[in-house]
């Protein structure tokens, strides 16, 4: 008997074993399967609440939709055909209705919203909300002040349905910060409750809890398997949502992830790998959708401390060695935006991302490289984060064999998820691939935190250019003052000097992919890239 | 008997308190950051530090480890920041999961492995001892993720005849009441035949996976084991007085050949438990060892010390039923302890 009848006569018996057991309950649940939706993803939440300490981005997800904000941002369909939201309108959701005057903004909160357990929402449970999220540290407290958001002092709770935050500096982004996860609205009276003195904010008990108001209440959560939501039939801040019920199940396996869909088992598989989405657009059974990540992009990034990376014309000649349809092809299967190739780093317009000037030219790459004074290339150490390696990996690998042209020698450095964010905020690594995105999609709040002097984490190159920074600065401050002139010139001249200085190389904008059944209508792409549920719906 | 046990036992405490500063300083050794990784996309340094103090990883290392041995007195063993849910819930939750997963896996490996053991020995060199060769072979030479994904691909994707891979029950099932924490005998204590069958069927494919893994060694050991006893002299003598042939190898040979056989299986059973992660992942079964795992990644300290506090304390348990079983099956190694 040689291995593969042994193989099949071991699989004839298994499937002896398991057959018949298949499909009669799947019809005995026909009804409710209509109703409710099967949600696929790597990863489950480790936390229900936005301002937990280390809260993952499923986590973002739970809270979105078992909390309302004051305001939220309008959906919109792009050329495409796939929706969106719409970062340019802000629309209602715990607030009827909003006032802007030069010093701050008063919300008037619908009257008939309540929290899941019935008592209704007040203002001052916006307030308390909100005092926490300035509070608790952290994240949050981070998200608040990237609007200018700052302390309890801003928030003013006028009568129980009228609320007023007050400006702490003219900042463009205070409006549109409001409507991200972070200023979720709590139950107060519910929080306080289960709040103790070591955790005052009460922070244990929404981790595992949901103290809001929004269109889903969590009925059971299975850490890292499994998370039921039911419908509150009772949500006023928007038109009730056509599911009843959401069941959120952790496959690991992205394989298994693609066959469960592939077999129509699952309704909607989140973020899938670029291949398995180009093959599952191809084979066509199942509707797949693809957005760019707004306001994102993986780069090639280089510490303008650490020589050679201080030579621009070094980094311009890492740049026409990069091999950009390549890593389009074979890591990204054609499922990205390029932000390459484009016939001047000066913009013509204010798209952002947009692509830089750059395309692969090994010939000038090597004539640049030899008027920095390195005829003969140099030795360096390339870093990428080994928790993205799906995508780090074979750019590094590609990357590294093209500067082998230019005489450069990378050596690879895989770092583990867990230290690379270490890594960068030590800036240590001298040569690195990344990825950045903003939630606020606006040039100059990627400029700020990935470009400007101040030296963010995010700025990993340590680049402090007093020319660029006064750009930033000086669009940051157009936009809260709505000069949309100066705003527009500034924005223009901080891309243009970014690029042509190039300590950053921009590689291609991201693309969230998604798969789910034919008959799953309204998905929307959503700035934080997690699934909004309220807007699904699940034909026959 | 009971001296002999009273001595095992007092042999555990200095493992455990080994185990238990080994543990606390290779967690500790390892690179990474869990305050920068728990700090969020946007944290700046502050934040980070923020973080720090209130994991209480900015404190010096020996104040941490009295803290850590505190908290272990009371039971605490502090809380995965993967799930947010307390070590020993998530361990008292997940431990059932791998359980009853490596139970069923090493009991459909015995039943296989022993009888074929047993007779590749009896007929040495005959169809049937290479039909045992090429299955150990192949058991460990096909990596158990490769396996499992074949499994999925033939037996759910391309057959449809297993249920969808989506953990211990369908997602339409609710949980049986927790009685032993192993759904199918859940399911049966409260009479509930379609949760137990739907549990049944899930537990399958990741069972016959890590058995075709765990056969190897099993079925190796119990024919090595057969051959040196049958060609002892007792067996002859056995033979030769015309006892059945039967009788011969299951009462007289098997008998002796088993000490080997348990003592694998001691084995088998504790390096599938902690090792049965792969299989873990490919049918999201949400057991110990992906936990584990997953904590590692993020060098989340907590679950990873009380995971490998817990596979020590199981392996000092296990081993000591395996030394009480070697005296119910050989007398000898009773007389000689």
């Amino acid at each position: 008997m040689d291995r593969r009848a042994f193989l099949s006569s071991a699989s004839a018996m298994l499937g002896a074993g398991v057959v018949g057991s298949g499909l009669p309950w799947a019809q005995a649940f026909a009804q409710s399967r209509q109703d409710t939706l099967l949600l696929i993803s790597e990863n489950g939440p480790n936390n229900l609440d936005i301002h937990g300490v280390g809260t993952n981005r499923p986590g973002y997800e739970a809270s979105w939709n078992c909390y309302d904000r004051l305001i939220t941002y309008g959906l919109k369909t792009l050329p495409d055909g796939s929706r969106s939201y719409d970062k340019d309108v802000i629309a209602p959701e715990l607030a009827e209705s909003w006032t802007v005057d030069a010093t701050g903004v008063t919300f008037k909160l619908r009257k008939d919203a309540t929290f899941h357990d019935g008592t209704p929402v007040t203002a001052a449970d916006v307030k308390w909300s909100f005092d926490r999220a300035v509070s608790v540290g952290g994240f949050p407290t981070v998200q608040m002040a990237a609007g200018s958001l700052l302390k309890p002092e801003q928030f003013e709770a006028v009568d129980d349905h009228t609320f007023r935050v007050t400006f702490a500096r003219p900042d463009a982004l205070t409006i549109p910060d409001l409507a991200v996860i972070v200023p979720a609205v709590f139950n107060s009276a519910l929080v306080k409750k289960n709040a103790t003195e070591k955790d005052p904010w009460g922070l244990e008990f929404t981790k595992n809890n949901v103290a809001g108001g929004g269109a889903f209440k969590v009925a059971k959560w299975t850490p890292g398997t499994e998370v039921v939501y039911a419908r509150n039939d009772d949500w006023k801040c928007g038109p009730l949502p056509a599911l009843k019920r959401v069941i959120w199940r952790t496959i690991p396996s992205s394989g298994n992830r693609r066959a469960l869909v592939e077999r129509g088992d699952a309704d909607v598989s989140f973020d899938l790998p670029a291949k398995d989405f180009a093959e599952m657009k191809k084979a066509g059974k199942v509707a797949v959708a693809s957005t760019p990540i707004s306001n994102g992009m993986w780069s090639i990034e280089m510490n303008v401390t650490k020589p050679p990376f201080d030579n621009p014309k070094v980094r311009q000649a890492i740049a026409y060695a990069v091999p950009y349809q390549k890593i389009m092809d074979a890591v990204l299967f054609g499922e990205a935006t390029p932000l390459f190739g484009a016939a001047s780093n000066t913009p013509d317009d204010l798209t952002w991302p947009r692509p830089t000037a750059y395309a692969t030219d090994v010939a000038k790459a090597k004539a640049l490289l030899a008027e920095a004074g390195f005829p003969e290339g140099f030795e360096t150490r390339l870093s990428f984060d080994l928790g993205q390696g799906i995508v780090g990996e074979p750019l590094a690998v590609l990357l590294q064999e093209s500067l082998a042209q230019i005489g450069i020698k990378a050596a690879l450095d895989k770092v583990p998820g867990a230290n690379w964010r270490g890594e960068m905020a030590k800036k240590s690594m001298p040569f690195i691939i990344n990825f950045f995105s903003g939630w606020l999609d606006y040039p100059e709040y990627f400029f700020f935190w990935a470009y400007h002097g101040q030296n963010a984490v995010f700025n990993t190159m340590a680049y402090k250019n007093p020319a660029l920074d006064k750009e930033v600065d000086a669009a940051r401050a157009a936009a809260a003052s709505g000069d949309a002139a100066t705003y527009a010139a500034s924005v223009k001249k901080m891309i243009a000097i970014a690029y042509d200085d190039a300590p950053r190389i921009p590689l291609f904008q991201p693309h969230l992919n998604v798969a789910m059944q034919k008959a799953i209508g309204g998905y929307a792409y959503w700035f934080h890239r997690q699934l909004d549920y309220r807007t699904l719906t699940k034909g026959a | 008997m009971l001296r002999a046990l009273a001595r095992r036992l007092a042999t555990i405490a200095p493992t455990l308190v080994g185990v238990v500063i080994v543990t606390f300083l290779l967690t500790r050794v390892l690179p990474g950051d869990p305050a920068a990784y728990f700090a969020g996309p946007t944290a700046d340094q502050a934040s980070i530090e923020q973080i720090r103090a209130s994991l209480g990883l900015d404190r010096p290392l020996p104040v941490q480890f009295l803290a850590y041995v505190k908290d272990l007195a009371t039971g605490n063993l502090g809380s995965a920041l993967s799930t947010g849910q307390p070590v020993l819930t998530e361990l008292a939750a997940r431990l059932p999961a791998s359980a009853e997963l490596t139970l069923t896996a090493l009991l459909l490996a015995m039943a296989i492995a022993i009888p074929l053991g047993i007779l590749a020995a009896v007929k040495e060199g005959s169809l049937i001892d290479h039909v045992c060769r090429v299955v150990t072979t192949a058991g460990v030479s096909l990596p158990v993720f490769f396996t499992g994904l074949l499994f999925v691909y033939v037996f759910y994707y391309q057959l449809g005849w297993a249920p969808a891979p989506v953990g211990r029950l369908d997602v339409f099932f609710t949980e049986p009441a927790k009685v032993t924490g192993f759904f199918t005998i859940d399911a049966l204590i409260a009479g509930d035949l379609e949760t137990f069958r739907a549990a049944a069927a899930q537990l399958v494919l990741p069972a016959a996976t890590l058995a075709l893994f765990a056969l190897a060694p099993i079925a190796r050991m119990t024919r090595a084991a057969m051959l040196s006893v049958l060609s002892s002299e007792f067996i002859r003598t056995a033979r030769a007085s015309g006892l059945r042939p039967g009788t011969v190898i299951v009462a007289y040979a098997f008998r002796n050949a088993m000490l080997p056989v348990v003592t694998t299986l001691g084995m088998v059973f504790s390096f599938l438990l902690g090792a049965n992660v792969l299989v873990e992942k490919v049918f999201a079964w949400p057991g110990v060892g992906s936990f584990a795992v997953e904590a590692l990644i993020q060098s989340d300290y907590a679950p990873v010390q009380g995971f490998v506090l817990a596979m020590a304390l199981l392996y000092v348990a296990l081993n000591l039923l395996i030394d009480l079983a070697y005296g119910l099956i050989d007398p000898r190694v009773r007389l000689e302890s």
